[in-house]
């Protein structure tokens, strides 16, 4: 970029643009008249994805873009409240004299801090009012939504659901050309040429809605305090950035659900692709590397994730930004300031962004290989287990353990002390093996088997990557309701099909239908951890 | 014998942070020996504005991977990089491109 006279920002801006529209066009994925809706997290890369589709939509844009966006903003999704965080920050915003101990101090912190890391109550509504003041500016239907409503999810989210026909391409061209038809047709007949009136639907006469949950409140402090807890429970800061970001994306899955949304757009750049492409080989997700940074993402079946902005770079994005005054907003996120070694996400942007300084072709050259990646063909949702999490296909054999494989995962070594369990309905069944005869490795009798079960049982669901990621959350418990009643619901539909291999027992039949928790019976024998296959041994010997 | 400078001094992307919170800095800087050029200031930023992580903001003598540096809107890659030497009333501007997306 020259830096003297000013024709190369026209070029620049030209060229930035195109590749924008460039990427869009290419894929053909999107419909005319489709609802998008455009995940803003504030920052620059978001950001200048929703300038880019404002200004697409602009009435003076030669070929304006054809959908029809939505915005969504997920608030406080910074919800770690560190002690050292706390020590450091509660002599400025608490004015009674602090007391030594951090027993003491740590439930003052908890209510002023709220559930954003280094944000006080106050600073969180400040930017949120700054959001708010931008998404209002947009003119196109905003919703902005809390992390704390994870804990109000439905189940249903973490179902697939059946698909779209696919278009091809030649439907595509079909549904460009009759689109354009009905644009002409209603302008001649003198009805305004706005892109929501050339839908045909009764859209809103004014366009900035909000979400029905208004956020002139914030969250129930309960639920702030339930989040805090949660990701103060995860060891590690991965972990924790893993789990936010699969939390983040059920989020924004049920709200583009719930509002008839097929496509989500995400500002992934090409700079943070490259990285998360290499962060996913070290997590583990090497099977979902096409899912993960490809430019769409159909793993849901009705939603499609699409990253428009993954041709640009970050460097390209941040120009742009500050040379066309886009406005974004800044909010502290869960490794703001964190070291270089905090995570393994941290670790490997360090790394790649310090070759590419050497080597200005490293990011593009991991994009390229990116893009090269094939998505193993599938025939559809239904196709074999989903993980449970991050809704990839399962990557793992789910009868696997007679590898070492299987026998890490199987991990029992971090059981709980036992704790009053909060599940309603079945009541807690002792171990059989008291009765029946003592079998190794068993609780023998002492405590209930379903602390054991719950977590083995979601283990079982996830895929590779999501299981490494549970092992640094010592207790599943404060994790959001939808999630562990969709692991049981699950387990509970395997059991049917396992009935036929147990023998007519009463007792044991209503066990089986109560907890559902063991695999296969290939499994017994193998896997002389499992608290309850103990009971499977007693009624097989 | 460089005479002293006023120069502005802003911070942008999440840089900020470790300035207090602070975006804009307006700068003078003494008069010295040898001429005030990038190098020279990134070494007077760390000890007079930077107040606290500085392995997040400087690495060697250059700034971290992943910190943009724009010398009055302009790339300084164009410019020299950290010989670039400052003038009066320039404007030197860091965004950080690693936080947010």
């Amino acid at each position: 970029m020259p830096s003297a006279g000013e024709a190369w920002r026209d070029c620049f801006r030209a060229f930035y643009i195109h590749k924008f529209r460039a990427v869009l066009g290419k894929n053909r994925l999107i419909f005319p008249g489709e609802k998008v809706l455009l995940a803003w997290s504030g920052g620059p890369s978001s950001s200048s994805m929703v300038w880019q589709v404002l200004e697409g939509l602009s009435r003076d844009s030669a070929k304006r873009l054809r959908f029809v966006p939505g915005v969504v903003y997920v608030d406080g999704t910074c919800p770690v409240v560190s002690t050292r965080r706390l020590r450091r920050v509660a002599p400025r915003t608490w004015p009674y004299p602090i007391l030594g101990s951090p027993v003491v101090m740590i439930p003052f912190c908890l209510h002023l801090e709220g559930a954003a890391c280094g944000q006080s109550r106050e600073d969180r509504a400040k930017t949120l009012s700054d959001v708010k003041r931008i998404l209002q500016t947009l003119g196109f239907p905003w919703h902005v939504v809390t992390l704390e409503e994870v804990f109000a999810l439905p189940p249903s989210v973490l179902r697939c659901s059946a698909p779209e026909p696919v278009g091809t391409v030649g439907t595509y061209k079909v549904a460009v050309d009759s689109f354009l038809q009905q644009q002409h047709t209603l302008e001649a007949e003198g009805v305004g040429d706005s892109p929501s009136s050339a839908q045909g639907e009764a859209q809103p006469s004014q366009p900035c809605t909000q979400d029905p949950q208004d956020l002139a409140e914030p969250p129930p402090a309960a639920q702030t305090e339930a989040l805090s807890r949660l990701f103060d429970s995860v060891k590690t800061l991965t972990a924790k950035e893993e789990l936010l970001q699969t939390l983040r994306t059920h989020l924004i899955l049920h709200v583009a659900r719930t509002h008839g949304y097929s496509k989500v757009m995400t500002g992934d750049s090409c700079t943070r692709l490259a990285i998360k492409l290499m962060t996913s080989l070290a997590l583990g997700r090497g099977a979902f590397l096409a899912w993960d940074t490809g430019f769409s993402d159909e793993r849901h079946g009705d939603v499609v994730v699409v990253r428009p902005m993954r041709e640009h770079t970050l460097k390209e994005v941040a120009f742009y930004n500050r040379l066309f005054a886009v406005p974004s907003v800044f909010t502290p996120a869960i490794d703001t300031k964190a070291p270089e070694k905090a995570s393994i996400h941290r670790l490997m942007e360090g790394f790649l962004l310090r070759l590419q300084a050497q080597f200005p072709s490293t990011v593009s050259t991991v994009y390229r290989t990116s893009e090269k990646l094939v998505k193993a063909p599938r025939d559809g949702c239904a196709s074999g287990p989903r993980c449970l999490l991050c809704m990839c296909s399962l990557d793992v054999d789910t009868a696997d353990s007679a590898t070492a494989f299987g026998a890490q995962t199987q991990d029992f070594s971090q059981m709980q002390p036992p704790t009053p369990l909060a599940e309603a309905g079945a009541p807690t069944v002792p171990c059989r093996s008291a009765e029946v005869g003592r079998a190794p490795n068993c609780c023998q009798g002492t405590r209930p088997c379903r602390r054991e079960d719950s977590r083995a049982r979601v283990i079982k669901q996830l895929c590779y990557g999501c299981r490494v990621n549970m092992k640094d959350v010592p207790s599943l418990d404060p994790l959001p309701p939808y999630i562990l009643a969709e692991a049981q619901l699950r387990s509970q539909r395997l059991s049917p099909e396992i009935q036929e291999y147990l023998l007519e027992n009463s007792d044991d039949k209503a066990h089986t239908s109560g907890s559902g928790a063991w695999g296969p019976p290939e499994q017994e024998g193998k896997d002389g951890q499992t608290v309850c296959d103990c009971i499977n041994k007693n009624i097989f010997n | 014998m460089a005479a002293p400078l006023s120069v502005e001094v802003e911070f942008g992307g999440g840089a900020e942070l470790l300035f207090d919170g602070v975006k804009k800095h307006q700068v003078t800087l003494p008069g010295q020996e040898e001429p005030w050029d990038i190098r020279n200031l990134l070494v007077w930023i760390k000890k007079n504005l930077l107040k606290e992580r500085p392995e997040l903001f400087i690495q060697g003598d250059s700034v971290r991977p992943g910190i943009l540096v724009l010398v009055n809107d302009a790339d300084w890659e164009l410019l020299g990089e950290l010989d670039y030497q400052l003038q009066d009333r320039d404007s030197i501007l860091f965004i950080s491109t690693l936080h947010g997306g």
